[in-house]
């Protein structure tokens, strides 16, 4: 488990674009970039009930003239699929940060198997992915992705890696 | 089925309600919400669907959150509105002052054979909507109730919800654009979005 703060490289990579909505059912590794959104007065942290309707904010933000981004775990992933067809019409950029569970360490077996799918199941849908492993390439790749989205109006998710965030022990393994 | 059958023309109130809006952005569900306004009259600021079923809200939350200074109105069925039901909680949590939703409920699957629906017995979508939070709603019944709907769409503060029982009608085929990178574009620079 990395101790750099990919989370505050991400969130001045959000301010340089005016990324200044993001959409989420969090996660323990979006934790700290969830605070710093919540503290900044000029950005909007939206709770969602279920991942696929920030798909749907997303684009509607997008259709409106502003930029946003999903933030999720990767079991959240699992849920968007369908919702995924609908910035693909649209020619629309949908954004996402995505922690990864079922990976690296994974403690608890209900995680792997959509953790496993997460990677093949984006990219079924169309969507490009950048996966990181390393906790200081976390921003630059948060940038490269978010530039890919919003020039080329298409759907991209970086895939923050599991020994990037450190697997989840509940005090056992 | 209701005890007693819904009485409202889809197409002749959609028209009625649409004729009030002033400049508001219109998001529509996928199907019959979609063709009953592209029936009634194109705009580039309508917003079409062909799927994404489940995400009419969401998307038109996403517009009403981009543009504060207009007011939107989501145009949708039953069916898509229950996919999608949580969307209810973000617009209650969010409260947009700007943004309206009308669900048009005929209590069935209308696009994939008349299917009875969830709302045909026991579920009542705009007291899920007070249960989330959304303080402002109403169901409205009867025909003649278009101006007033219209009002509480386009004119009092949101988020508002309305539910309208409306008949299962067979209507003529009113298809628009398909691609819907044409749908974006032509909405987005209706905005001036950038």
């Amino acid at each position: 488990m990395s101790t750099h703060d990919w989370s505050a490289d991400v969130f001045r990579a959000m301010q340089a674009r005016n990324i200044a909505t993001v959409l989420t059912v969090p996660d323990g590794g979006l934790t700290r970039l969830l605070r710093m959104v919540e503290a900044e007065a000029a950005m909007r942290l939206v709770t969602l009930s279920t991942e696929p309707e920030g798909v749907g904010v997303a684009t509607g933000c997008w259709l409106g003239g502003s930029r946003a981004m999903l933030a999720m775990q990767s079991s959240g992933v699992g849920n968007c699929i369908n919702a995924l067809g609908l910035p693909a019409a649209f020619r629309a950029p949908c954004l996402m940060l995505v922690t990864m569970r079922g990976q690296w360490g994974e403690f608890n077996p209900w995680q792997v198997p959509m953790g496993q799918a997460t990677r093949p199941a984006l990219e079924a849908v169309g969507v490009k992915c950048f996966p990181v492993d390393r906790a200081e390439e976390v921003g630059e790749t948060f940038a490269a992705a978010a530039d890919l989205a919003f020039y080329s109006r298409t759907s991209t998710a970086v895939l923050v890696g599991q020994r990037i965030i450190g697997a989840k022990g509940f005090g056992q393994k | 089925m209701s005890a007693i059958p819904n009485k409202i023309a889809r197409r002749p109130f959609v028209a009625g309600v649409l004729a009030e809006r002033g400049d508001a952005l219109i998001v529509l569900g996928l199907g019959s919400p979609t063709w009953d306004a592209f029936a009634a009259g194109d705009s580039p600021e309508y917003l079409y669907s062909w799927g994404g079923m489940g995400l009419a809200v969401p998307t038109a939350l996403g517009v009403a959150l981009a543009q504060p200074g207009r007011r939107v109105v989501c145009i949708t069925g039953d069916g898509e509105m229950l996919m999608g039901i949580g969307s209810l909680g973000v617009v209650a949590d969010q409260a947009p002052a700007n943004l309206a939703i009308l669900v048009l409920d005929n209590e069935s699957f209308g696009e994939t054979g008349r299917q009875r629906g969830l709302t045909s017995a026991r579920t009542d979508i705009a007291a899920v909507g007070r249960a989330f939070g959304i303080a402002s709603t109403r169901t409205v019944t009867e025909q003649s109730a278009v101006g007033e709907l219209a009002d509480f769409l386009f004119k009092t503060p949101g988020p508002a919800l309305a539910v309208a029982k409306i008949a299962l009608t067979e209507d003529p085929w009113a298809l628009p654009e398909k691609d819907g990178a044409a749908i974006a574009q032509r909405f987005r620079a209706a905005l001036g979005a950038p």
